[in-house]
This record gives structure tokens, C-alpha cells and sequence, in this order.
């Protein structure tokens, strides 16, 4: 039993993923083969962050103490403003001509500068925000689940929980809503376009750090674990439904359990063809996905 | 007077205008119609006023205000609401979020009760509030789409062919709306292709011809214009029915 | 000097692969519009098809068909072709992102199959042994080197005219249609569909031609061949060269390819051994970099044709 909750975790961070890839692709109308790059990144700038505040006692069960959380928050922030600049030297000016295709392009010229941009400062060795072993708590049917990986999925539900709030409840939230829907009237009625975009980016970037630093917790931290990531991603935002905050989470759990499952029953080996699988059934299926509404 | 345009050229394409030098003038509490046949750039006219099509040249004044470069999300905040004529609601909203989206402009404590006041004026669709607006009725959307375009209180109301789609007594509902809007001192510009209806209600008249206003007069004498008669003889025989 | 005329030649075959690559992928980019991020896999699959099929027996996977390299070419190309038709035919009644990341993750499973069925690809170890044309003059470096050059212009020639000739055909023409208006694509309806399923077909099993040739022109393949940086590479290729010109497509893969060794060959000579691994990714930061700024300021590339 223990590869359900191996895999919720895991869909946890696709999760996350997936929300931005999904607000990326809604708003702003294409798919951003960076975000993945965007998890690294986060999850790198937390690392520097933390070496900057120095050491410090782990937090009870836990293996990261407060220079963590507090790492957490600025690389959040730090990779928001990375994509806002990215958007601004790049997405937004190409954006402008109108054809949403260059702008993948764009996307995926960028993703292969950041990662080896990673690769050239820190090496392609992985890396840990801490070394220490932890200690797993037997929670009944056979499961061991440790402290981190408690904290972890805490954090996701918080953040999946004030997204969904966000989205549902604020006036920022409509507004991206509603520029989703439709551009053209969301500007007739008055909505600032650059706000919409803005918050579309610090969203997703921030929600991207959050799991890649998530990941770097739980596994490890290198260059290429965006990449890795991104194709899991894809197909959580696509069989949730492309703009939907909760079928992006349920299908990033989805698809953890499903890549769980293919390595507890077939091989660890074939696990990252679980997402392309389920990537190619959604498309032949139901292309809208579990709560697409309309099929752009 | 409230709003004044002064020969507005714009296109889409630079060197491809579809408005010519276009002039009009509405007054405090006037209805102004917008006529011409088709392709006469009437809907690219009220378009680019509102900031949604590139103006090359021309100015559009609001108040005295110049607002001709102001870009389209700001123009409603200076004042002039505009409905598009089709794809004019979010239909993947509720029908109070459809009027809550615009909320941004209003003070934020304000929105609920501008809301609540919306909703005693349309009955209707206090009734659906909570209801995607994407189920609604042609009437309705249109209606709601009005609704929105008050909430923010415009001292200009902007609308491209409001009966365009509707049943004849619909429209009959949709001008007796609008009629008593204006009875509270608002202005309205309206493009119509159901030029009897239109005038029915309106105070003046503009006639756009290969965009640019051919003809201007009171509404009501403009029915017997030789220029009009030519202009939709084919076409009147359908405004009567309609 | 013999040295240099036999390197300029070994150069320049691999240089050509990369433009048959190109030549594959403007097929579907550049006259077609179809956005393909796994050009990786298609290549993979033409080089493994051909090797498994005329590769001598091996003991620990299937083999030793012994078919002749030409066979082994024409099957690279078809296999290649198919998996591309079946990706097109996924998706492209979707939306146009929807090919990308489909393409995106069959350049992960290829990748994975690769490594891990060993019993068809020889996992990590790759296919060694993989016949060579000309192998008999194999003494002479720069005779082999000039013969196995003859091979790849020639086959790279063949097929930039059969496609200069497509491209001016009734199809090509309706390809091109169906890329400028969307209108006409959707008037078409489904029949637009099938159009664009047999170009991204057709310039799937080029890639997969190409993977052979490259793959009897070494002798050895591995899944390490057939990274996304490959596919990265190609889409450089084509944007320097112009996308929409099939001599654009050939020029930049020259042109690229001697930025690429050439700025290798620097960092070899200059940076230090241990920092020379990061060399290297700063290489690929320098491509993305370039990518970026052609698709912001010259869209057409520098060697396509005015239109």
C-alpha cells in the first residue's frame, strides 16, 4: 500500500505544476515548455537563499528548519519576478504578433537556456537541502510516511486551497476568469490586461517554486528535474481540463498514483511512459479532459 | 455636448482604413443612432471610439476630454461603456459575476450594493443570479450585458446592434430599456441595423456611407429622407415586419 | 593537408545529416506550421529501425536480419513515418499546442524504449556493429571519409528536390494555404486534417532517414545520441536558415553545426578540463539565447529565400 501515498506526494508536486501550466495556457493562451525550468529554478533559488541565512536546528520532526520556510517565501517571489522578466523580454513582445505558436517556440528556446544556465552554475550533480535521514512513522495498513512528507502535503492542500479561493472568491480572480474566456470583452469591461497577465505569471511561477522546492525536500535538487517533471505536468493540466484549478491538482494526483502503480506492478523503469500514456488516452478520449468546458 | 468624435479615420491595417473621417456629437441625455448599409464601417465606428479599433487619425472627445488614444479597459473608467454586439457576456459566469467583474473600477465596498441595484431594475435577472450566464436567453444576455455596462455608472452608453438576433417583441422590451435609461440623463449611442425601431426612439440620426456620415438629422423626420429611402429599400420592407 | 580535406568531409556528412533533419522538419514547420519538439524520437526511431534490421546477430537482443542498407533505409523511413502519421492523427484535430507536447512526450518514450528494452534497442549499450557503406575502402581514412560524403549528398540532394518539387505541387500549394488561413483549414475541415497528418508523416520518416544515414555513417548507436538537445539543435538549424526554405534548412544546419564544433573545439583548447562540462552548457544557454533573439528580430532566418 505504501505507493499510494509514494504517489499522492508525488501527484502533489505535479499538482502544483500543472496549475500553472494550466492558468499559462488559459490566460495567456499557450503552453510553456519553461515551467518546468521554472520548478528548478525555484527550487535552486531556495537553496541559495538558505546557504545565505546560514545554519539552523531543523524544526522538530522535520528535517528544515525556519531559513527554510523563510527561503521558500523569497524564492517564490524570486521566481515570479524571473518569469515577469522572461514575459517581458520575450512572451509579451512575441504575444503581440499574434501568433501563439512562435510563443511555444519562444517557450522552448527559453526552457533549454535556463536549464543549462543550471547546469553551468551548479553542475548537473544533485544537490539536498539536507542530508539527514528521517525516520518514517508507521501510520497503519502497512504505510511509513516521515514528517517532511506530512509538512509537504500540508503545504500543497494550503496553497491548492487558497488558489482555488483566489480564483472563485477575489476580483483578481475573476478578472482572470474572465480574460480566459474571452479577451477581447474582458478589456470592453474594463479589465486591465497587464494586471491579468502579471498575476497569471506570479501565480504559476510562485506555485512552481513551491513544488520544486517541494521535490528538493522530498528527492533531490538538480538541473534537469523540471524537465523530467514537465511531460507529467502537460498531461495533468490536459486531462484536468485546461483552465481548471482542481482538475490540474486531481489530475496531477492522478497521475502520481498512476506512475506509482506502474512501479510497484510493471518496473521503475517505465514510470515517466505513464504520463504519455495517459497524456495519449485524454486526446483520443475526451480532449476537454475531467472539467474542460470548451476545447481551445 | 457629451461626446464628440472629429473625423475619426481607423482600419485594422495601416493604409486600410474602413472608418474615413467620420464626425457625430451627442448631448447630455440624447439617443443618437448610428444608420448605414452594410459595410458602411458603422460597427467599426462605434468600435473605435470606444478604443478597440486603431485610430490613425481624428479625435474622440468625452466631456471636452480627449480619450482618443485611451486604450479600450480604461475607457469605461472615463466613462463610456460599451456592449459589443455578440459574445457580450462570460457565459462560463454565474450572472452576478458577470456583473461583479467589473467591480474593479468601483470602490470595493460599493460593488454589492451597485449590484443589488442592478438586480432591482432587471427583476429578471436577479432571478437568475446564480445561474451561468451562458444559459441564458438572447433577450437576457443582452440585458445582462446592459446591466454590466450601468453597474459602473457611464455618463456614455455604447451599443453595437443590441436587437440584432432578437425576436420583434423582444426588441420592443430591449428600446422601451433603453428609453428609460436615457430617462435618467444618460446618453446613448447606438448602431442599428432595424433602422425603424431605432428611430422609433431616437432623438438624432447619423447616416455612415463608405464611412463617413452622409447625412445628419432628427430622428424622426429622417424616416422621409430620400437618402434613407434609397439606403434600405431593399431592407425596409423587413424593418416594418420586424 | 590530407588530414583536413579527410575532417572537412567527415564534417560536412554530418553537417548534411542535421540539414536532412531540417529539411524534415521545415516539411512540417515551415510549410505546414506544425510545431514538432521531438524530432529526437523520430530520428531515433529511423536509426534504431535500420541498425536492428541490418545489424549482424547479437547475442542478448533480436538481430541478425542481415537486410541490405538500402532496406534498412527505406524501413527506417517508414517506421519513423508511421509513428509520426499515428502522432498526427492524435492530435491534430486539437489544438496546435496539443502536437507540441504529444510530440514533446513520444521523444521521452522513444527515449525510454531505448534504454530500457534491451532485448530490441540493447538498453544503454545502444547497437554497435551497424554496417557501413564503402566499409571495404575503411583503411583509407579520406577515401572513406569522400565516399561515405558522396552518400550523404546524394541522399540529401534526392530528397531536398523531391521536396523543392513538392512544395510546388498542388499539395504543397494546399499546405501552404492551410498554414496562412485558418479559414480555408477549417472550410476543409476534415480533409485539412488528413493534409497535414501526411506532411508531419512524410517529414517524420525524412527524420527517420536521416537517423540511418547518420547511424550506418558511425557504426554505433545509443540512447545518449538522441537527447532533447538534438531536437534543440534542429529547430536552431531551420530558424538561422530561414524557416519555409528548404536551401535555408540545408545552409543553417552547415552553418550551425560549424558554430556548434567550432565553439567546442574553443572551449576544448581554452577552458580548463574540469570546468568543461560547464563550457558545454553555457554552449547550449548561447543556442537558446540566439533562438530567442531570431524568433524576436529576423523571424525569416539569414539564407531563406525573399518572399
Amino acid at each position: 500500500m505504501q505507493f499510494l501515498l509514494d504517489g499522492l506526494i508525488a501527484g502533489a508536486s505535479v499538482g502544483l505544476g500543472a496549475i500553472g501550466v494550466t492558468l499559462t495556457y488559459s490566460v495567456l493562451r499557450f503552453s510553456n515548455f519553461a515551467h518546468g525550468d521554472f520548478m528548478a529554478w525555484g527550487a535552486y533559488a531556495a537553496l541559495v537563499v538558505v546557504g545565505f541565512i546560514g545554519g539552523s536546528t531543523p524544526l522538530g520532526p522535520f528535517s528544515f528548519g525556519l531559513p527554510l520556510i523563510l527561503a521558500l517565501m523569497v524564492a517564490m517571489g524570486l521566481t515570479s519576478g524571473m518569469a515577469l522578466a522572461l514575459d517581458w523580454a520575450l512572451f509579451a513582445r512575441l504575444r503581440a504578433r499574434g501568433q501563439a505558436i512562435i510563443v511555444v517556440m519562444a517557450s522552448f528556446g527559453a526552457s533549454m537556456a535556463l536549464r543549462s544556465l543550471l547546469e553551468f552554475i551548479f553542475t548537473s550533480r544533485p544537490t539536498y537541502f539536507s542530508r539527514s535521514i528521517q525516520m518514517a512513522m508507521p501510520v497503519g495498513f502497512g504505510v511509513k510516511i516521515t514528517a517532511d512528507q506530512v509538512a509537504m502535503l500540508v503545504l500543497t492542500l494550503c496553497l491548492v486551497v487558497g488558489v482555488h479561493l483566489m480564483m472563485t472568491r477575489t476580483q483578481r480572480g475573476r478578472e482572470m476568469r474572465a480574460y480566459a474566456q474571452n479577451p477581447a470583452l474582458a478589456r470592453v469591461v474594463g479589465i486591465d490586461v497587464d494586471r491579468v497577465v502579471r498575476s497569471t505569471w506570479v501565480i504559476g511561477a510562485s506555485l512552481a517554486c513551491a513544488s520544486g522546492v517541494m521535490v528538493g525536500v522530498l528527492v533531490q535538487i538538480r538541473p534537469l528535474m523540471g524537465l523530467s517533471l514537465l511531460l507529467p505536468i502537460f498531461a495533468a493540466a490536459i486531462l484536468g481540463g485546461i483552465g481548471s484549478v482542481p482538475g490540474a491538482v486531481l489530475a496531477g494526483v492522478i497521475i502520481g498514483l498512476s506512475e506509482a502503480a506502474a512501479v510497484q506492478f510493471i518496473g521503475a523503469e517505465w514510470r515517466a511512459a505513464v504520463a504519455f500514456v495517459i497524456l495519449m488516452g485524454v486526446l483520443l478520449i475526451r480532449p476537454t479532459g475531467l472539467f474542460g468546458v470548451t476545447e481551445r | 455636448m457629451i461626446l464628440e468624435v472629429k473625423d475619426l479615420v481607423a482600419g485594422y491595417e495601416p493604409g486600410l482604413p474602413i472608418v474615413k473621417g467620420a464626425s457625430m456629437q451627442a448631448g447630455a441625455g440624447e439617443i443618437v443612432v448610428i444608420l448605414g448599409p452594410n459595410g458602411a464601417g458603422k460597427s467599426s465606428f462605434i468600435k473605435a471610439i470606444a478604443g478597440l479599433v486603431p485610430v490613425t487619425s481624428g479625435q474622440v472627445l468625452l466631456d471636452g476630454q480627449d480619450i482618443t488614444a485611451t486604450p479600450a479597459h480604461q475607457m469605461i473608467r472615463r466613462g463610456l461603456a460599451f456592449v459589443p454586439q455578440t459574445e457580450n457576456i462570460f457565459p462560463l459566469m454565474t450572472v452576478q459575476e458577470n456583473l461583479a467583474v467589473c467591480g474593479g473600477i468601483l470602490d470595493r465596498h460599493e460593488v454589492a450594493g451597485r449590484i443589488d441595484e442592478m438586480f432591482a431594475t432587471f427583476p429578471d435577472l436577479a432571478r437568475q443570479r446564480a445561474l451561468m450566464a451562458g444559459s441564458l436567453s438572447g433577450g437576457q444576455r443582452q440585458m445582462l450585458a446592459v446591466a454590466r455596462a450601468l453597474l459602473v455608472r457611464p455618463r456614455v452608453l455604447m451599443l453595437d446592434e443590441p436587437s440584432a438576433g432578437l425576436s420583434p417583441k423582444l426588441v420592443g422590451q430591449v428600446f422601451e430599456g433603453l428609453q428609460a435609461i436615457r430617462e435618467r440623463g444618460l446618453t446613448i449611442v447606438l448602431v442599428e441595423q432595424n433602422a425603424r425601431a431605432a428611430l422609433a426612439i431616437g432623438d438624432r440620426a447619423y447616416v455612415l456611407v463608405e464611412g463617413r456620415e452622409a447625412h445628419e438629422g432628427p430622428a424622426r423626420t429622417l424616416w422621409d429622407n430620400p437618402l434613407i429611402a434609397e439606403l434600405y429599400l431593399g431592407s425596409k420592407g423587413h424593418a416594418v415586419s420586424a | 593537408m590530407i588530414d583536413l580535406l579527410g575532417y572537412g568531409a567527415f564534417f560536412l556528412s554530418t553537417a548534411l545529416i542535421f540539414g536532412l533533419i531540417a529539411l524534415g522538419l521545415n516539411l512540417q514547420w515551415g510549410l505546414t506550421g506544425l510545431f514538432n519538439v521531438g524530432i529526437a524520437g523520430f530520428v531515433a526511431v529511423g536509426a534504431y529501425t535500420s541498425a536492428v534490421l541490418t545489424s549482424p546477430d547479437a547475442a542478448d537482443r533480436v538481430g541478425g536480419f542481415d537486410w541490405p542498407i538500402l532496406a534498412g533505409w527505406l524501413a527506417a523511413s517508414l517506421v519513423a513515418g508511421a509513428v509520426a502519421a499515428f502522432t498526427g492523427y492524435a492530435t491534430l484535430r486539437l489544438k496546435s499546442d496539443y502536437l507540441a507536447i504529444t510530440t514533446f512526450g513520444v521523444a521521452v518514450v522513444v527515449q525510454l524504449v531505448a534504454l530500457n528494452a534491451q532485448g530490441l534497442t540493447g538498453g544503454p549499450f545502444g547497437v554497435a556493429f551497424i554496417p557501413r557503406p564503402f566499409a571495404s575502402v575503411q583503411s583509407d581514412p579520406v577515401l572513406f571519409n569522400f565516399a561515405n560524403l558522396g552518400v550523404v549528398v546524394a541522399v540529401t540532394l534526392a530528397v531536398y528536390l523531391a521536396l523543392e518539387r513538392l512544395s510546388r505541387s498542388p499539395w504543397g500549394r494546399v499546405l501552404r494555404a492551410l498554414r496562412e488561413d485558418e479559414r480555408a483549414a477549417i472550410a476543409l475541415g476534415k480533409s485539412a486534417q488528413s493534409y497535414r497528418v501526411q506532411a508531419f508523416a512524410v517529414g517524420g520518416g525524412i527524420m527517420g532517414l536521416a537517423g540511418a544515414v547518420q547511424a550506418h555513417f558511425i557504426g554505433f548507436i545509443a540512447p545518449d545520441n538522441y537527447l532533447p538537445t538534438l531536437t534543440f539543435e534542429v529547430w536552431a538549424m531551420l530558424m538561422v536558415g530561414g524557416s519555409g526554405s528548404n536551401r535555408g534548412a540545408v545552409l543553417g544546419a552547415v552553418v550551425v553545426w560549424a558554430i556548434w564544433v567550432g565553439s567546442g573545439a574553443l572551449t576544448a583548447a581554452v577552458v580548463p578540463g574540469d570546468l568543461q562540462a560547464r563550457a558545454a552548457s553555457l554552449q547550449i544557454v548561447a543556442i537558446g539565447v540566439m533562438l530567442c533573439l531570431i524568433l524576436l528580430w529576423r523571424p525569416q532566418g539569414f539564407f531563406g529565400a525573399r518572399k
